[in-house]
């Protein structure tokens, strides 16, 4: 059976809704705290969304030094997925497994709301079940999601293709450069993005657009172990 | 030697600067319209124990460099107050 570890930091708060997505998916999900040095072996990692260390200094500044990111380090080097959502996304920029910033929104305001997305990569273990160009409606939750990067590092991320989520033109709720709502690295083992695709995993909360990116890494990673 | 040092981390020149921006807009608001390109930043200040001034700014530039300073979207400045 796949195996996940969802990182609980101080401040983290959507960890609980992460977990049950994993579940429905058929993953079975271990919460670790964020001081513990090991994460026990398993297949995926998921840095969940919230306000780890009260976003103190800048958003997921302080999180990166937690002794559990050295593990999801080496787990990110051998190939293992990670997935970082919102603030976990904050954090894998932070920590530089993935390249970029996440900046104050551009209208000031913490933004929640519904908005719509397009899937620009398929070939990463977390949005393999869609089609590429599908557009989907996750929520959002932030008031720091203006992804920016150097001029050098755009064009090298629209290159190797990298880009896995762009808001849909004119729904572009933060000002993010290129309309960029989500990335990975180049090998596509690691995956970070703004919207919240655990909040509408399921029927019963209004719509499963979500839920492919869970059912994605499950497919995923039991193709990886040879189990049909 | 004791050394307070002072540390300003500002957003890169050419970033949009939100926070900036609406601190002009409520500066002009309440009749300072002579205040332009506000930019907001952030002031650490901290005692560092070091051999000498020099070093200490060099220990505080480490600082900026791994931590209190974000090297995408942040430009520091490093000010030795006193000794």
């Amino acid at each position: 059976m796949t195996r996940a570890a969802v990182i609980r930091f101080p401040g983290s708060n959507c960890e609980t809704e992460t977990g049950r997505a994993l579940e429905a998916a058929g993953i079975a999900t271990t919460f670790v705290w964020h001081r513990e040095a090991d994460i026990r072996g398993v297949d995926l990692v998921v840095l969940p969304g919230g306000f780890s260390y009260g976003d103190y200094l800048r958003s997921g500044a302080i999180a990166r030094f937690s002794p559990v990111m050295e593990a999801v380090r080496q787990h990110a080097a051998g190939g293992g997925a990670v997935f970082g959502i919102c603030n976990g996304f904050q954090i894998l920029c932070e920590t530089g497994l993935l390249p970029g910033a996440l900046m104050r929104n551009a209208g000031l305001t913490f933004v929640s709301r519904p908005i719509r997305v397009r899937v620009e990569r398929t070939t990463t273990p977390f949005t393999s079940a869609y089609e590429e160009g599908a557009e989907l409606v996750l929520p959002v939750a932030h008031g720091e999601g203006r992804f920016e990067a150097s001029e050098e590092v755009r064009r090298q991320l629209e290159a190797e293709h990298c880009v896995v989520l762009r808001y849909v033109p004119g729904d572009n709720p933060n000002g993010s450069t290129a309309d960029i709502a989500g990335i990975s690295n180049a090998a596509g083992n690691i995956v970070g993005i703004m919207p919240h695709p655990e909040r509408v995993a399921e029927a019963a909360l209004g719509s499963s657009d979500g839920a492919g990116f869970f059912r994605s890494v499950a497919s995923w990673t039991r193709v990886l172990k040879g189990v049909a | 030697m004791t050394f307070r040092v002072l540390v300003r981390v500002m957003p890169r020149a050419g970033l949009l600067d939100p926070e900036g921006q609406a601190v002009e807009r409520a500066l002009t608001e309440l009749g300072f319209s002579e205040a332009a390109a506000v930019r907001m930043g952030r002031a650490v200040e901290l005692s560092i124990e070091a051999e000498s001034a020099a070093d200490a700014e060099r220990r505080a530039h480490a600082m900026c460099e791994r931590l209190l300073a974000n090297p995408v979207t942040e430009d520091f400045l490093v000010e030795v107050v006193t000794s």
